[in-house]
Order: structure tokens, then sequence, then C-alpha cells
């Protein structure tokens, strides 16, 4: 790990200015796998903004009769917060299906949407990664691709976005609010969040440098039938493969988002349209464009079951 | 990312202040230690163990502040006033541990050397059931899980056994378990 010089700060004006007085900067807060990335000099910050004294650790009801997570609130708090687990099921399953104990104890909400993948090539220091050093090739694109995206990928990366929790973070339209270095503060969708990878895989988000994730919000809850699968290589403790999460209303609408698939949560608008037509219909509009590899081409069969249990067990 | 570090920076060195199993430690620390290096390394604490040193493997498995953690993912720096228990704060081969006795009993092992991190993890699983937390086994999220094997299993899951003693683990965990609520 390079050396670097390390600040505890108070408020979310505090950490945005440290980002900007310093070269190099990142905020830490669970750590969960910035150290990882850090101890294999993935990531090589100069200056690490401890930002666990902010007190953004709490759950509070919103005006619009949602919810705003603080940035800091750990995963196992979300998933075990009584209105989460009766209002937005989804989430709280997403998450309980998503790393281990220990790490939900750590990882916090906004981290978890930071996340980098899991790409077995970004993390091999020894490969090409335009993800972990932009223009140096992909090593995924001839090699082991088992695990890739199928979808919204480009000839530059077809790595997947790892987590489980911004899956249903996208099928409930969650808002992630930011405050930024000059004190600008945004409110910006889920949807529009994630940036494609194009010829740039390295830039993930629309985040702008020094930019702090203060809180996530949820709109007023969906009612309908919350649904969370994974299928993945092992019962516990293992990234998606694939996974469904899915909000059924009981005249049969509804909505539906893939993790597993893409370089973030694949969610269309096409596709939730086609919720009362079907698991093909809805597989059909979410994989139109899908690319997939030799390897991995039998994600968007799993899928498209994964797919037609969801609604079945939603039907009952 | 993409810089080049021909040199590295000059080590930055940070006090730090914490718990371990009730005994106030005060370190300095180069900014990079982890906890679980500076348990073991500066304060000779070696019961936990250093596994994958990437939070895949649970052997560095402690408490602080009363939850589990992989102490391999978080700084020395960061655990400033935190109260941490390890494996030796729980017993010693004189006055061991009911959850120890357990793992004995059982056979909980064979090599040794992810168990401290079982027990530490398994002891928190119990609490983690009880404080109503719920898995991803657990089959109705709004009423409280219960202490099955599937949910013990399922949250165990982040604690990884190579030489294969997960059956016996789980019997030392119901044993102990059983023990509590009798």
């Amino acid at each position: 790990m390079k050396a670097f010089t390390y600040q505890r700060v108070k408020t979310p004006a505090e950490a945005a200015t440290s980002a900007q007085q310093h070269t190099n900067a990142k905020f830490i807060a669970g750590g969960t796998n910035l150290l990882v990335l850090m101890k294999l000099e993935i990531e090589t910050p100069a200056h690490l903004i401890d930002v666990n004294g902010l007190e953004l650790d709490k759950i509070e009801a919103t005006a619009d009769g949602g919810l705003r997570i603080g940035a800091l609130v750990r995963n196992t708090d979300l998933a075990a917060d009584a209105r989460i687990r009766r209002d937005y099921g989804v989430l709280s399953r997403a998450l309980v299906a998503g790393a281990s104990g220990q790490l939900r104890n750590q990882a916090t909400t906004a981290g978890n949407l930071l996340q980098r993948t899991r790409c077995p090539y970004f993390y091999d220091t020894n490969q090409p990664c335009n993800k972990r050093l932009p223009g140096s090739g992909c090593a995924a694109l001839d090699g082991f691709s088992r695990q890739h995206a199928v979808v919204g990928t480009s000839q530059a990366c077809i790595a997947t976005h790892p987590s489980d929790m911004a899956v249903a973070m996208r099928l409930l339209d969650a808002v992630i609010e930011t405050v930024s270095p000059d004190g600008r503060e945004r409110k910006i969708p889920i949807a529009e969040f994630y940036r494609a990878p194009g010829n740039t895989p390295h830039l993930e988000t629309v985040l702008t440098p020094g930019e702090l994730i203060v809180a996530v919000s949820l709109p007023a809850p969906l009612g309908g039938t919350h649904i969370y699968r994974k299928v993945r290589d092992r019962a516990s403790y293992a990234f998606a493969l694939v996974s469904v999460a899915a909000i059924i209303q009981p005249d049969k609408p509804g909505r539906v988002a893939l993790g597993g698939v893409a370089h973030q949560p694949w969610r269309l608008a096409e596709a939730d349209n086609a919720v009362i037509q079907g698991a093909q219909a809805v597989s059909d509009r979410l994989f139109a464009t899908a690319q997939p590899t030799a390897e991995n081409e039998f994600k968007i069969i799993l899928a498209q079951r994964t797919l037609a249990s969801v609604l079945a067990e939603a039907r009952g | 990312m993409s810089s080049q570090h021909l040199t590295t920076p000059v080590p930055s060195m940070v006090p730090i202040s914490f718990k371990v199993n009730g005994i106030q430690q005060q370190l300095n620390v180069d900014t990079r230690t982890t906890l679980l290096d500076a348990l073991r390394e500066h304060l000779h604490l070696t019961g936990t163990k250093k596994g994958c040193d990437h939070g895949q493997c649970g052997a560095c498995t402690v408490m602080v502040n009363g939850r589990r953690i992989n102490a391999c993912l978080t700084l020395a720096v960061m655990q400033q006033d935190a109260e941490i228990t390890t494996i030796e704060g729980l017993g010693n081969p004189d006055e061991l541990h009911p959850l120890q006795a357990a793992f004995i009993k059982h056979d909980g092992y064979q090599c040794g050397y992810c168990t401290p991190g079982q027990i530490c993890s398994s002891m928190a699983v119990l609490e983690e059931i009880k404080a109503g937390i719920p898995s991803h086994v657990t089959h109705d999220l709004v009423s409280a899980p219960n202490v099955t094997a599937d949910e013990i299993r399922e949250r165990m899951s982040g604690n990884i056994c190579r030489c294969g003693a997960y059956s016996n683990i789980l019997a030392a965990i119901e044993e102990y378990a059983e023990g509590l609520e009798s």
C-alpha cells in the first residue's frame, strides 16, 4: 500500500473542502472495498478523508411519505430497519443477499453504490484493463468471461456492477443527494447516476471530484409484492450471476431490475411495461441490445427463467 | 490510478488509542496499518488470524463496539476510542468460554486457523439473531428470526473453513445457543 496522510472530518462541508485542498484525496467510510484496492495499489490516494464522523447515519421520514437514508447507514442497519422491512422489502432482501455479516456491519449505503467491479482482470494488476489503466485494453473480452456483463457493454469493458443493494435502489427509483466542494447540493436519480462504459470505463458515475454523497432518498412506498431473487455459484456469500428485483402489483403490472448482467443495475421502461405479458416479453426487451460472449450467453437464458420464477411467485 | 509513483511517500505516523479486551491501548501507527496488523504486530494478540487479508475468509473477525467486522478491512486509525474484543478477550486455556469448550467438544476444527474468527463470528451471530436482524434465509421479514441451523449456516458464510469442519462448527454453535436459552 502507498503511504497516505489521514484526516477525520466532522461536517460534509469540511469533507468537501478537504477533498478540494488535497490532490489525489479519497473519502473512506466502511472501507471494505477501498482498502482492498489500496492494498493492491489499484487505488493510490495520497490523502484519506475519514467521513465516519459526519453523523449521516439516520433514516428519516420525508415530507412526501418516503425515507431519507443517511450515506453512512450501515448495510446491516438498513436491512434491519422496521420501515425498510415493512415497506421496501426488496431492499432489505437485496442487502442480506449480499456480502457477509461482517462486511454488512461495516459497509455503508453510499459506499455500496460506489463499490468497484469484481472483474478478476481489474484486480490482477498484471493484466490489461481499461477500467484500471485507461487505454491498456480489456483482458476479459478474450479471457474467462462467465461472470461478466451481457448488455450495456462496450468494446473497452464488459465488467458488471457487483452490488445487490443498488439493484433494489434502482427498482425503487432512489435519489442520490450530494454536496460539492463549492457548497452546491444536487439530487441525482439513480437512473442517471452510473455511466455507460463506452471508451471511458474508468469513469463509473456522474460524481465530480470531491463530490460527497450525503443521503439516498426513497419515494413513498409502492405496495405490491417485493421479491429479490439472486442466482449464484454457491448458496451464500457470492456475487450474482443474475439477480432479479421485482415489485409486482395485485392487478399484475409491476417493475423489474436485474443485477449481474451490466455495468449498472439493469432496468428499462419498456421492460416494465411488458411485465403484464410475462417473463419472455420482459426478457426480450431487457436483452434486445445484448452482446454476450460465448462464455456468458447463458446469463440471458438464466435471467429469463429467473424472471419467470419471480413472476410466478408474485402471482401466487 | 494512472500516475506512476517512482518513490514511495514518507510514511505518515498517527497516534491512536482504543480499548482491546477491556485494556486501554495507545499506539503510534503508520496510517496504512490495518486493525488486524495493529492487534497482531503491535499488541502481539496473535489469536486473531490473517487469512486472505481481503475480507474473503473471515479469519480476522473481531468485535468492534459490539459488532463483528473483518479486522483486515479497517484501518487502526479509523478505530479511535473503539472497544475491541478479540478471541483473547473471550477466554483462555485455563478458563475457556463455553463456546470455546463447545468447539473442542464437537471437534469444530481441524487445523484451527479459522477457529478464532469462527468463534468471534458465532458469538456475534447469536447476538444479531437476538437483535432481530434478518438474514437471506429469514422467511418472514417482519417477524423476528429464530436460532435455526439454516440461520446459523447462512450467517456464518463469511467464515471459511478450508478443512471443512462446518458440520461440527454448526453443532458447537447449536449446543452453545441451546445453553443460552435454557
